[in-house]
């Protein structure tokens, strides 16, 4: 188990090491220059040249990146090039936005999909479990941007029921804030549901088929009581990884939501961020995303030992 | 392990081709709050496209920046009135010496800045005096001509200029003239001290900016108490904000074609002017083939500039010859020079021996710029040319390829700022590479002359540009809002660099 976990800690730090030099390179790489787009088309050569030098942009690369990363170890992110005010606060401000978005929209998720999933499973001989199959097929080949522009477009401009855009923080206005948040939520969730459901679906469908599963129909438990006691918890542990994958899915997702529904989250602040080539901003909010995917993979690692302790003994 | 690693990998992919992806959309943010408080019926939600990087327009580029604060929190002493005549502000009335080398400016007693001090003439000569040593944009160059400032009284300064300007008194209704206080520029990135009739509440940034009524405003008090400047990149969903009343004005239409939601609907009033963003295809004049005028004028006569309109802006615009928007003084209608004829494209081709030249049009990646592209390359294709069409991430990618390094045959890009045809064709180093010492000289003898030889000279100036096809002018923005029926105020036409709310009420 020790073992297991410094195992799992090494290759934690590892790929945050190659994320860094990743994400570094990535960003020196980016055509544009910095400096010209926040002085604008008329600035003078001399005035760009020394700007560049304030951002410290003239010094060689590998020496930027040992400061940017030193910084980041220090938790000292730096200053916006374009704004010039302090990084940290600015993520934390956004990640506020992003994290109700994404966890409502997870919620959602899992709400649909575990028991839609375990009855397409139990029905896969049914017709309903079929048409069941067949909608969730579709709602996976919608993008959730698509999603969000129908919902907007049926339930905001047609309907009037819901704002079509915004963001209202819940402590302002909680009711305008679960409004606003009904429908990008949804678009999220519904698309990520409809990814799940086929997850759930299959694993169910391989618990079914379990000796231990025909021992409690034997014992007269009817299917859907039966995968309730005995299945559930096996079927967990592939869905708990897929749930694991998703949740970048849906951070990545939440980007563009937030452009179609107006909504001043981390994707937003990363949208500018690249458009203004505030090199700075954008290396530190990409970092933050690959830090808390790794993170979440992390913990997602250390969850199957909690939902299966035949993982404890450390083979696999 | 194995898996721990590609799970990385694939995380590390996404986020670098979403970012990929979004790096081909322009611009910055958007969003949305509550309304801000206060009486709903004196709250007033305007819907805008382009955030403020910063607040500090001394420092960052931009014309976001003055859209919000010149007229509302800064005010200048002179400013820009809606049929762009230069009025009175902080100076009550200035006089000019004969030799058009002196003003003398007689200023307000009662002004005070949002801090509590008093504005002054001290405060006057400090603003002026540090455009020349603090400020950073390339706008600071207006006051190169300014040769002593000197403050006659708390009431009175005295400008003079190394030689006569007519320019620079404009320029003072720009943002180069807005007037500081002396001890309010500690912190103009977030914090602008200003005298005007609106004072900064709330920006809650990547959302939007409020400005509330400035109660001991020293002018008239504006109508509303509350306005709120909401930004929006989407112009869908800055249209669905106006529909699903989240806000009560479209500042700049975005989408002209969307615009028949709104004509037909009886709740909704649709303004429509002119602006000064001219849409220029630019040629690269120090480059062959566009060394050879036969070559440029070929370019023009090939252009059906109504049809090209009428496809990529809805219609909507003002067809113009030259880089003079019809609201400046000197505009003459020069649209008759380049008439579209395709038979005159192809002969001053052959005859230049450059059919078939391959030509690459580098254009930003804007809507109206890409729409455009298209239709310029196969209207020039018809007249012989061949045409290469790039699109380049705006503003970093185009700003490095075609600004600064010049690597283009031909761009579109709609040159906003009032007044430029000096800054985009008055200097060879200029992207646009054009060097013409008849157009400089015209120039010139405009700014230093009187009223009247300005008048002459900048005609003279126009027409010269556009018979040397410098450039094409493919046409003029519109001026486009769309409002809540009831709001009067709003301007026909955009003269200024700022959404002046002062005008504005709800009947």
């Amino acid at each position: 188990m020790t073992l297991r976990l410094i195992e799992r800690i090494a290759v934690l730090a590892a790929s945050l090491a190659v994320s860094s030099i990743l994400v570094f390179g990535f960003m020196s790489v980016l055509p544009g220059d910095p400096a010209r787009v926040a002085l604008g088309v008329n600035a003078s050569d001399q005035s760009v040249a020394s700007l560049r030098a304030e951002f410290g942009l003239d010094r060689p690369l590998v020496s930027q990146y040992f400061s940017w990363v030193g910084g980041l170890l220090r938790l000292h992110l730096g200053d916006s090039y374009i704004s010039r005010a302090p990084i940290g606060p600015q993520i934390a401000d956004r990640l506020q936005v992003t994290l109700w978005l994404v966890i409502t929209s997870m919620v959602i998720a899992v709400l649909i999909a575990v028991p839609i999933g375990s009855l397409m499973a139990v029905w896969h001989r049914r017709i309903s479990g079929l048409v069941l199959s067949a909608a969730s097929q579709v709602g996976v080949a919608i993008p959730a941007f698509l999603a969000g522009i129908l919902l907007i477009t049926v339930f905001a401009v047609h309907l009037g029921w819901l704002p079509a855009n915004g963001w209202t923080p819940p402590a302002q206005n909680p009711a305008m804030f679960l409004k606003q948040l009904a429908l990008p939520a949804l678009s999220l969730g519904l698309v990520q549901a409809a990814v799940l459901t086929r997850y759930v679906r299959s694993s169910v469908l391989d618990v079914l088929r379990e000796d231990y599963m025909r021992t409690a129909r034997a014992k007269g438990l009817r299917p859907m009581p039966a995968l309730l006691r005995h299945g559930l918890r096996n079927a967990s542990v592939p869905v708990v990884t897929v749930l694991g994958l998703q949740l970048a899915t849906l951070l990545i997702g939440a980007v563009v939501v937030e452009r179609v529904f107006v909504i001043p989250g981390l994707g937003s602040l990363l949208l500018d961020g690249v458009s203004s080539r505030d090199l700075n901003l954008v290396q530190d909010v990409v970092m933050f995303l690959v830090v808390a995917v790794l993170l979440v993979n992390f913990v997602v690692d250390l969850l199957y030992v909690v939902i299966d302790p035949r993982m404890r003994a450390g083979g696999r | 392990m194995r898996h721990q690693l590609t799970r990385t990998a694939t995380v590390l992919i996404a986020i670098a081709s979403t970012l990929a992806a979004t790096s081909c959309a322009a611009g910055s943010s958007t969003a949305v709050t509550s309304k801000g408080s206060g009486d709903a019926n004196q709250t007033l939600t305007v819907g805008l496209a382009a955030e403020p990087a910063s607040l500090d327009f001394t420092k960052t580029d931009g014309a976001a920046i003055p859209q919000v604060l010149l007229y509302n929190v800064y005010d200048g002493l002179v400013k820009l009135n809606n049929s762009g005549e230069i009025t009175p502000d902080l100076a009550t009335a200035w006089k000019v010496s004969t030799d058009r080398l002196t003003y003398t400016f007689d200023l307000v007693k009662d002004a005070k800045f949002s801090n509590g001090q008093t504005f002054s003439a001290e405060d006057a000569a400090f603003s002026i005096n540090r455009v020349k040593t603090d400020w950073t944009i390339s706008l600071k160059k207006s006051m190169d001509v300014v040769k002593e400032v000197k403050v006659v009284s708390p009431t009175q300064l005295q400008v003079t200029l190394s030689k006569p300007s007519n320019n620079w008194l404009y320029s003072m209704t720009s943002r180069v003239g807005a007037m500081f206080s002396k001890t309010g520029v500690a912190n103009l990135a977030t914090a602008p001290i200003g005298t005007g009739p609106y004072t900064l509440k709330n920006w809650n940034r990547g959302d939007s900016i409020t400005l509330q009524r400035n109660d001991s405003y020293w002018g008239k008090k504006p109508f509303f108490q509350t306005v709120n400047f909401k930004y929006f990149k989407d112009p869908t969903a800055l249209n669905n904000a106006l529909l699903t009343g989240t806000i009560n004005v479209i500042g700049t239409v975005q989408a002209p074609e969307s615009l028949a939601q709104f004509t037909n609907n009886p709740k909704y009033d649709v303004i429509q002017g002119t602006s000064n963003g001219e849409v220029v295809l630019s040629f690269n004049n120090s480059k062959a083939p566009f060394t050879d005028k036969r070559v440029r004028q070929a370019v023009r006569y090939a252009i059906d500039h109504k049809a090209l309109m009428d496809t990529c802006w809805a219609g909507r615009g003002t067809l113009i010859g030259s880089m003079v928007p019809p609201t400046d003084p000197w505009y003459e209608d020069l649209t008759g020079l380049y008439p579209y004829d395709l038979a005159k494209a192809k002969s001053l081709l052959q005859e230049a021996g450059k059919t078939g030249v391959t030509l690459r049009l580098r254009v930003p990646n804007l809507p109206y710029a890409v729409s455009c592209g298209q239709v310029v390359k196969s209207q020039l294709e018809q007249a012989g040319f061949k045409v290469q069409l790039d699109q380049l991430e705006f503003p970093a990618a185009w700003l490095t390829t075609v600004f600064t390094n010049a690597d283009y045959d031909m761009s579109i890009i709609s040159h906003v700022e009032p007044r430029d045809i000096g800054t985009v064709f008055g200097s060879p180093s200029y992207y646009t590479r054009y060097n013409n010492p008849a157009f400089q000289q015209a120039l010139t003898a405009a700014d230093q002359g009187t009223q009247a030889q300005q008048l002459v000279e900048m005609k003279k100036a126009a027409r010269l540009l556009s018979e040397d096809a410098a450039a094409d002018w493919l046409f003029l923005q519109p001026n486009l809002m769309v409002a809540d029926k009831g709001i009067t105020g709003l301007p026909k036409n955009a003269i200024a660099e700022s959404f002046d709310l002062s005008p504005l009420a709800r009947a």
